[in-house]
């Protein structure tokens, strides 16, 4: 089954550049807001983009995505409403690929046949559950391939050439390389390791790799980019959120705006990533 | 709901994916799961390995002061008119409670593995002074994380974890608890993946960390039930444990699973009452999700976001507990009954009063219980109840509770 990730990533392939990924956390700081922020992403150059899905617990971030996840739920962000934001947004894109970026409980609870069902009914094409490794993937990432939907998963610099199958056997979409051992919005590693790990998952699998965490600036992703097929963005764009909202959590610009300027540039980072390894 | 036929023996799990049943399991990060898969390959190389039970056997002994002693409560007995019961003697250990024995095991395999720093998480204290006197007895620098509301009403472990040379960080996110500490020492695991060493305190987490705290924790019950042999010549009636995460209670219940007359009774912290959600009586009024790597009863909401719940005792301020408990709660093999803060502190003061013994807070929840029952029970049945802690941390929250100041 080809989903939307797959023709974004084959038309990004056939035009030379890596793909710009961008995270958001649906519902932060409210609904409306998070909803202008997600519109604004494809339009100031966002290939694909990653909703978070906001957890109380949310044990592999940092403090940024953590406090966006509580100014969300403080907000009445629940799941239910997340889909319907992705359903929103869909109404006027059929083309961006959504991915729901977050961690199992709330889908348990929600009941998974009930979720797969809603996700591909509200257009989500894959799925990156951060607290699902490959020795649970009876309990979704097996029902989620059935139903067509893209299960992602994150190799890090831990994952070594012995269990890499492992953890690309139901794969799809692409491979999410973790550049650090970490939570998210850590400083940027290396990039000559970057490349290398890179370069050693390729050996092992077609799929695009994606490499986040740390990538900040236009120029990082310039770097990045000129090794992976795509570069994820998280931290630095829930902190341009942040950045424009007061003590009290009100808006002192637009956080839309303020977005959009950000995933501008990197959008041109990751467009002369290709240019600059050429030179 | 399909109850699960009724097993051969009830000490056989988790099975091989780090199962009990539904629960338990391995629900964490990409990152973690290479260090979780080889804590368990040197688990697995120990746990029959003589020579290291013998070194642990000779630190329990001569180190934490093992075994503990099975000490007939004259006093509670007479004021209480029932059965006859028995504190196993827990507080008596080293570091005044059953944490040292988990951390005395988990320390040797630090050791064996090669690691160079380990962190822990604390609710009460109990545990982060136990893993920091490990670690100063070892050699290890130790991280612990503590909420920052636990950092406040526990002050007295505090200074103990720091004296003994471990750094103590408060963790100020949700209520600042139990629940918030091990998100932080999480996140810390998965930033210190080369070197460190995850001393978790209870029988939950990821496989394999529920079946090997709890395997550290059974010397409770094994020399539990070889005691009352000796001094009664005959099983107890009711056993009865203080659940948070569930370590002391495990450590108790295990070894008499399979001794199907033996009435088992885990004590959850009922808080202000289970109507509200100023309890943490996950067993009783939540229900099954996935947190911390393992997936077990859980205080939560209906989109699946963990509530922070409410106890008196900091020790059993959590909203989860460990994957077997909900096993065995499902099983029906045992019952798991709630117990208020008003009850366990008139148990605290209770025994402090006929038996000379302060409990910790923790504890005072299981003596609650058997307050209740004992009185209704024969006179020849017995009653053996976790003494899993000293309450000397405890006498701050006491005394504010009962309007006094120390």
């Amino acid at each position: 089954m080809v989903t939307r990730i797959d023709r974004r990533m084959a038309k990004l392939k056939a035009e030379g550049r890596p793909a710009l990924v961008t995270y958001f956390m649906s519902g932060d700081p409210d609904y409306d807001t998070a909803l202008s922020i997600m519109k604004a992403l494809p339009k100031a150059g966002a290939d694909i983009i990653e909703m978070g899905m906001p957890f109380s617990d949310p044990m592999a971030d940092g403090p940024a995505i953590q406090a966006a996840g509580l100014r969300a739920l403080k907000g009445g962000q629940t799941l239910v409403k997340t889909l319907q934001m992705a359903a929103d947004f869909r109404a006027g894109d059929n083309e961006t690929p959504i991915v729901l970026m977050g961690y199992y409980n709330p889908i348990y609870i929600y009941g998974v046949d009930r979720f797969l069902k809603d996700a591909i009914a509200s257009g989500i094409d894959g799925l990156i559950v951060v607290d699902l490794p490959p020795e649970m993937d009876e309990e979704l990432c097996i029902p989620a391939l059935k139903a067509g939907i893209n299960f992602i998963r994150l190799a890090t610099p831990t994952t070594d050439d012995k269990r890499l199958p492992k953890v690309l056997q139901n794969t799809s979409g692409f491979v999410y390389y973790v550049s650090m051992t970490g939570i998210t919005g850590s400083a940027l590693a290396d990039t000559g390791k970057v490349a290398a790990a890179v370069k050693r998952i390729k050996g092992h699998t077609d799929l695009p790799v994606c490499v986040g965490f740390g990538v900040k600036t236009a120029e990082q992703a310039r770097i990045i980019g000129a090794n992976a097929d795509g570069v994820v963005v998280g931290t630095a764009i829930v902190n341009a959120v942040a950045n424009v909202l007061g003590p009290k959590g009100e808006k002192t610009a637009d956080p839309a705006e303020a977005v959009a300027t950000l995933v501008s540039g990197l959008s041109q980072g990751v467009r002369s990533a290709r240019l600059a390894a050429a030179e | 709901m399909d109850q699960p036929a009724t097993p051969n023996s009830f000490r056989t799990g988790p099975d091989e994916q780090g199962m009990f049943g539904i629960f338990g399991g391995r629900f964490v990060a990409e990152t973690l799961m290479p260090l979780i898969l080889d804590l368990e390959r040197h688990w697995n190389e120990v746990k029959n390995d003589p020579d290291f039970k013998a070194e642990l056997t000779n630190l329990s002994t001569h180190y934490a002061g093992r075994p503990s002693k099975l000490y007939f409560a004259e006093g509670l007995t007479k004021h209480l008119g029932g059965a006859k019961v028995y504190f196993k003697r827990e507080d008596l250990n080293h570091t005044g409670s059953h944490k040292i024995n988990n951390c005395l095991g988990q320390i040797l395999l630090a050791k064996r593995m090669g690691k160079k720093r380990i962190i822990a998480e604390t609710g009460a204290g109990q545990h982060g002074v136990a893993a920091a006197t490990v670690a100063a007895r070892f050699g290890f620098p130790c991280v612990v994380y503590m909420g920052a509301t636990d950092v406040a009403r526990q002050s007295p472990n505090v200074f103990r974890m720091k004296l003994l040379g471990a750094e103590v960080r408060p963790v100020t996110a949700g209520h600042g608890t139990l629940k918030d500490a091990m998100n932080e020492a999480l996140r810390d695991w998965v930033t210190n993946v080369e070197d460190t060493y995850y001393l978790i305190g209870t029988a939950a987490g990821p496989h394999p960390y529920p079946e090997l705290v709890r395997d550290f924790q059974s010397v409770i019950g094994i020399e539990a039930r070889a005691q009352i042999l000796e001094q009664e010549g005959r099983l107890p009636d009711t056993i009865i444990a203080a659940v948070g995460g569930g370590s002391n209670a495990i450590g108790l219940f295990h070894p008499f699973l399979d001794d199907k007359d033996v009435r088992i009774i885990g004590i959850e912290a009922g808080g202000r009452g289970l109507d509200g959600i100023e309890h943490c009586a996950s067993m009783n009024a939540g229900a099954p999700g996935v947190l911390h790597g393992n997936r077990t009863y859980l205080l939560q909401n209906a989109d699946g976001q963990i509530l922070d719940g409410h106890s008196i005792s900091a020790g059993l301020d959590y909203p989860g507990v460990g994957p077997e408990h909900s096993w065995l709660r499902d099983s029906g093999r045992v019952e798991y009954v709630p117990i208020l803060d008003d009850e366990a502190l008139e148990a605290f003061k209770l025994t402090t009063r006929v038996e000379g013994i302060i409990p910790a807070l923790e504890s005072a929840h299981a003596i609650a219980h058997a307050v209740k029952i004992v009185p209704a029970m024969d006179k020849d049945q017995i009653v053996i109840v976790n003494l899993s802690g000293r309450g000397d941390k405890d006498v701050h929250t006491v005394a504010s509770m009962l309007g006094m100041e120390i």
